[in-house]
C-alpha cells in the first residue's frame, strides 16, 4: 500500500534519498536546496541510513566528493542550486567524462547577476552541455519519482543525472504525495555493483588521465554515444517504475494534444499552470494543448517533432536566457528538432519567469491568444519574445 | 624496525619508471619516497591534483601507478580523496571491501598553497583518514614557472620577473606548514630529500599510519624553474636545510619538534647562488636583497626554534 503524505519537494527528495540509502552524500548548503541535506542529516542523526555524509566546505568539493566516492565504487548523491551548481561546473564535465554514476537533486534557482534566490532554469540550462542527463519535475510527486528512477538510470547509462525541480515553487511548496514503502524502494534500486572501481583489490583502477589529442576525442565520442543511447535506459527504468507505482513516465508528456491546433511547450512547474489554462480554453472550445518536457538531456527531438508536427503554431517557453540574441535554449533545440518536418508549425519563443517572476494562468492565456492570431493567418513577427516583464515588447 | 635504506629500496616499486617527469625533478622522488613508507601488504588509493606530476605519470593509456589512482582537477585533491575515503568507510562497514586501504594524495604547491587550499583545509577539518602530500617546487611549474604564494621573495618567475624596477617576487613565501598545524590535525611535517631519505621516510610512515588527517610538506626542487643542473638536486636540498631556508620539523599532536638541526648554519648565499632564479641577487648593488633574505630566514628560524623548545 502506498503511503499518502503531504510534504515539500525538498522533503520528498530527502525521503527518496533515505529510502535509497546511498553510500555517500557530499553536500553544501545553498538556498533553496539546503533543506535536502538538512532533512537527510536528521535521518542520519536518527540512524535511519548507513550513508556517510560529507559536509564539505563548498559545492566544488561536494561534486569532488561525489566523483571520488563514485569512482571508489560507492553510490553517491548530492543536492544543489544556482551558484552552487555553477561552482561545480568544472567537475560536472569531469564526472560525465569519467562516466561516473552520480544522482544530483537540483532545486532550480536563478544564477547571480544580480543575486536572486528566485526560481528559473538558468543554472541547469547553463549546464546542459556538460554531459549530464537532465530530468525535470512538474511537482513534488514527480521529483520524488524521478529521483528514485535517477539512481538506476545513472547506473545503467554511466552518465551522471540531474533531477531538477523548481526552487521554492515545488521545493518548498507542500503538496499531497504518494510515497512508496521503504522496502519497495530498496528492492527497486537494489545494490550498486560497479564493474570497475578504485577499491577493487584484484584490479586497481586509474581514473582521470591526461588525454592528449590522439585520445581526447574518442572519449567525447563515447560520451555522445552514451547520451544517444540513454533513452533506452530511461524508458526501461520508467516501465519498471510504473509496475511498482502505477505512475507512468516518458520523455515528454502530451496534455490534450490529440486534436490540438496550438500548443505550449514548457518545463517544470509551469507545465501545471499551463495545463490549467489549457483546461479553461478547452471549455471555451479552443483547441489548445501542452507538451511538457520531462527529459531535457538527452533531448527528445523525435518525440517533440511528433507531438508538435500536428499543430499549426506552438509557443516554446524558456525559463532561462541564453543571450544568443535570438531565443532561449529550449526554443533553439525545439526549433531544430522540427526542421526536418515536411509541415512545420509556426514557432514563437517566450522568455518568462526569470529570477522568481510569477507565472500565472493569465500569462498562458496571453500566449495562447498570440498563437490563435498566428493560427488564423496573422503575422508571426518577432519570434523571440518576453512575457511578464515591464519593458518587454510582448506584454501589451 | 630501524630504518634501512637498502631494505626500503628492495621493496616493490609503487611508481613505475618511464614516467615523463624531467631528470632532476623532485616530484617523482617525493612520490617514490612517500609510497615506500607504505607497508608491503597494504593497499592504497593515490590522489593527485592537476600539475606536472599528474600529466607526467598518467598520460592515457599509460599509468605509472601500481595502486589505484584518481585525478579530477587542479584545486580539489583534498575533496576528491575525501570522497574516496568516505566510500571506503561505508563499503568496508558493509563488507564489500575487505582489505585495508590507505589514502595518500599529492599536489604541487600551486594546487596546495593556492587554488586547492580551501579543499585541503576542508578535508583536514573534517578529519578524513588520509595524508595530503604537497610537493613544493615554489612556483606553477606545469604552466611555465609562474609565481605562487609558495614562491620565495626575490625569485625570478615568469609572472614575477626580475626587471630593472622590480627585483623578482615582492612578497615572502607563505608558511603553509604552520597553517596546516593550525588545523590541529594529528600530524604535520616538513621534509625534503636528505642523505639516506630517513627523515622523509619516517615522516611519511608516521603520516600514513597515524589515524586521521595528516599533512606533509616536501620541498621538491624543479630544475627548469630553479635553474640548476639535474645532478645538483641532492646538494640543493641539503643547502636548503643547512641554511635553514627549509627547516625539517614535525608537529605531532600539537608538539613541535625539530627533526634536524644543522651542525653549522650556512649563510643563505650558499643556497641562492646555486640557482638561476636568484642570479640577479648577486649583481652589484643588490647586496640588500641577500641581506634581507638572510634576516628573514634568521627571524623565521628563531621563531621555529622557540616553538620547538
Amino acid at each position: 500500500m502506498a503511503i499518502r503524505e503531504r510534504m515539500s519537494g525538498n522533503e520528498a527528495v530527502a525521503t527518496a534519498m533515505r529510502q535509497i540509502n546511498p553510500d555517500v552524500c557530499g553536500a553544501f548548503p545553498i538556498t533553496p536546496s539546503t533543506e535536502i541535506p538538512e532533512y537527510f542529516s536528521q535521518f542520519m542523526a536518527n540512524g535511519l541510513v548507513d550513508t556517510q555524509f560529507v559536509p564539505v566546505e563548498s559545492e566544488h568539493s561536494a561534486m569532488s566528493v561525489c566523483i571520488g566516492a563514485s569512482a571508489a565504487g560507492a553510490r553517491a548523491v548530492t543536492a544543489t542550486s544556482s551558484a552552487g551548481l555553477a561552482y561545480m561546473w568544472e567537475l560536472l564535465y569531469v564526472a560525465a567524462s569519467s562516466r561516473l554514476p552520480i544522482t544530483m537533486a537540483v532545486s532550480n534557482r536563478a544564477l547571480t547577476g544580480p543575486i536572486s534566490i528566485g526560481n528559473d532554469h538558468s543554472d541547469s540550462m547553463g549546464a546542459r552541455d556538460s554531459g549530464w542527463l537532465q530530468i525535470y519535475a512538474e511537482n513534488n510527486q514527480e521529483v520524488y519519482d524521478n529521483f528514485i528512477q535517477g539512481i538506476l538510470i545513472t547506473e545503467a547509462t554511466r552518465l551522471p543525472v540531474m533531477i531538477c525541480q523548481d526552487g521554492f515553487i515545488t521545493s518548498h511548496g507542500v503538496a499531497n504525495i504518494e510515497l512508496l514503502e521503504d522496502e519497495k524502494v530498496r528492492d527497486f534500486v537494489g545494490e550498486y555493483e560497479p564493474e570497475e572501481y578504485l577499491l577493487n583489490a584484484e584490479n586497481p583502477l586509474a581514473v582521470g588521465p591526461y588525454g592528449t589529442a590522439p585520445y581526447y576525442m574518442e572519449v567525447k565520442r563515447a560520451q555522445a554515444q552514451a547520451m544517444k543511447e540513454a533513452g533506452t535506459a530511461i524508458l526501461d527504468v520508467a516501465r519498471r517504475f510504473e509496475e511498482l507505482s502505477g505512475r507512468s513516465y516518458g520523455f515528454i508528456e502530451e496534455y490534450r494534444m490529440e486534436d490540438a491546433e496550438m500548443a505550449v511547450v514548457a518545463i517544470g512547474s509551469s507545465a501545471g499552470t499551463g495545463k490549467a489554462a489549457v483546461d479553461q480554453l478547452r471549455e471555451e472550445g479552443v483547441k489548445a494543448g501542452l507538451v511538457k518536457v520531462r527529459v531535457f538531456r538527452p533531448f527528445p527531438a523525435k518525440e517533440l517533432a511528433e507531438a508538435l508536427g500536428k499543430v499549426k503554431a506552438a509557443a516554446i517557453m524558456d525559463k532561462a536566457e541564453s543571450f544568443s540574441g535570438c531565443g532561449g535554449p529550449m526554443f533553439a533545440e525545439t526549433r531544430s528538432a522540427l526542421y526536418d518536418l515536411e509541415q512545420r508549425p509556426a514557432l514563437v519563443n517566450y522568455i518568462y519567469g526569470l529570477g522568481g517572476r510569477d507565472v500565472t494562468v493569465d500569462h498562458f492565456f496571453h500566449v495562447f491568444r498570440d498563437l490563435e492570431e498566428i493560427c488564423s493567418g496573422g503575422e508571426v513577427g518577432e519570434v523571440y519574445r518576453y512575457i511578464g516583464v515591464r519593458d518587454g515588447g510582448a506584454e501589451k | 624496525m630501524a630504518y634501512n635504506l637498502k631494505r626500503e629500496l628492495n621493496k616493490p616499486e609503487r611508481l613505475a619508471g618511464g614516467h615523463r617527469l624531467c631528470a632532476g625533478c623532485g616530484a617523482g622522488i617525493a612520490v617514490r619516497g612517500v609510497l615506500r613508507a607504505l607497508e608491503e601488504g597494504d593497499k592504497a588509493v593515490i590522489g593527485n591534483a592537476t600539475g606536472c606530476l599528474e600529466v607526467s605519470t598518467f598520460n592515457y593509456p599509460n599509468t605509472a601507478y601500481y595502486d589505484s589512482y584518481i585525478h579530477t582537477a587542479f584545486e580539489n585533491a583534498g575533496a576528491t580523496l575525501s570522497g574516496v575515503e568516505a566510500a571506503y568507510n561505508v563499503l568496508k562497514k558493509k563488507g564489500k571491501v575487505k582489505e585495508t586501504y590507505k589514502f595518500i594524495t599529492f599536489g604541487g604547491d600551486g594546487g596546495t598553497y593556492d587554488i586547492g587550499l580551501q579543499s585541503l583545509s576542508g578535508a583536514m577539518e573534517r578529519g578524513h583518514d588520509m595524508v595530503y602530500v604537497c610537493y613544493d617546487n615554489e612556483a606553477y611549474m606545469n604552466t611555465g614557472i609562474q609565481r605562487a604564494s609558495s614562491t620565495p621573495r626575490f625569485a625570478d618567475a615568469t609572472t614575477s620577473p626580475a626587471g630593472t624596477e622590480i627585483p623578482g617576487k615582492v612578497q615572502n613565501k607563505k608558511n603553509l606548514t604552520e597553517i596546516m598545524a593550525a588545523h590541529n590535525i594529528p600530524y604535520v611535517a616538513q621534509t625534503t630529500f636528505l642523505g639516506d631519505f630517513r627523515d622523509l621516510h619516517n615522516k611519511a610512515h608516521k603520516a600514513i599510519y597515524t589515524e586521521g588527517p595528516c599533512f606533509l610538506n616536501v620541498l621538491a626542487p624543479c630544475p627548469r624553474g630553479w635553474r640548476y643542473e639535474a645532478a645538483d638536486l641532492p646538494e640543493i636540498c641539503r643547502l636548503a636545510v643547512d641554511t635553514c631556508v627549509w627547516p625539517l620539523y614535525e608537529i605531532e599532536n600539537g608538539v613541535w619538534r625539530l627533526t634536524y638541526e644543522p651542525r653549522r648554519k650556512l649563510p643563505v648565499e650558499e643556497f641562492l647562488s646555486r640557482q638561476g632564479r636568484f642570479r640577479h641577487m648577486f649583481q652589484r648593488g643588490n647586496e640588500w636583497m641577500i641581506r634581507e633574505t638572510q634576516d628573514y630566514v634568521d627571524q623565521q628560524w628563531e621563531k621555529l626554534l622557540k616553538k620547538c623548545e
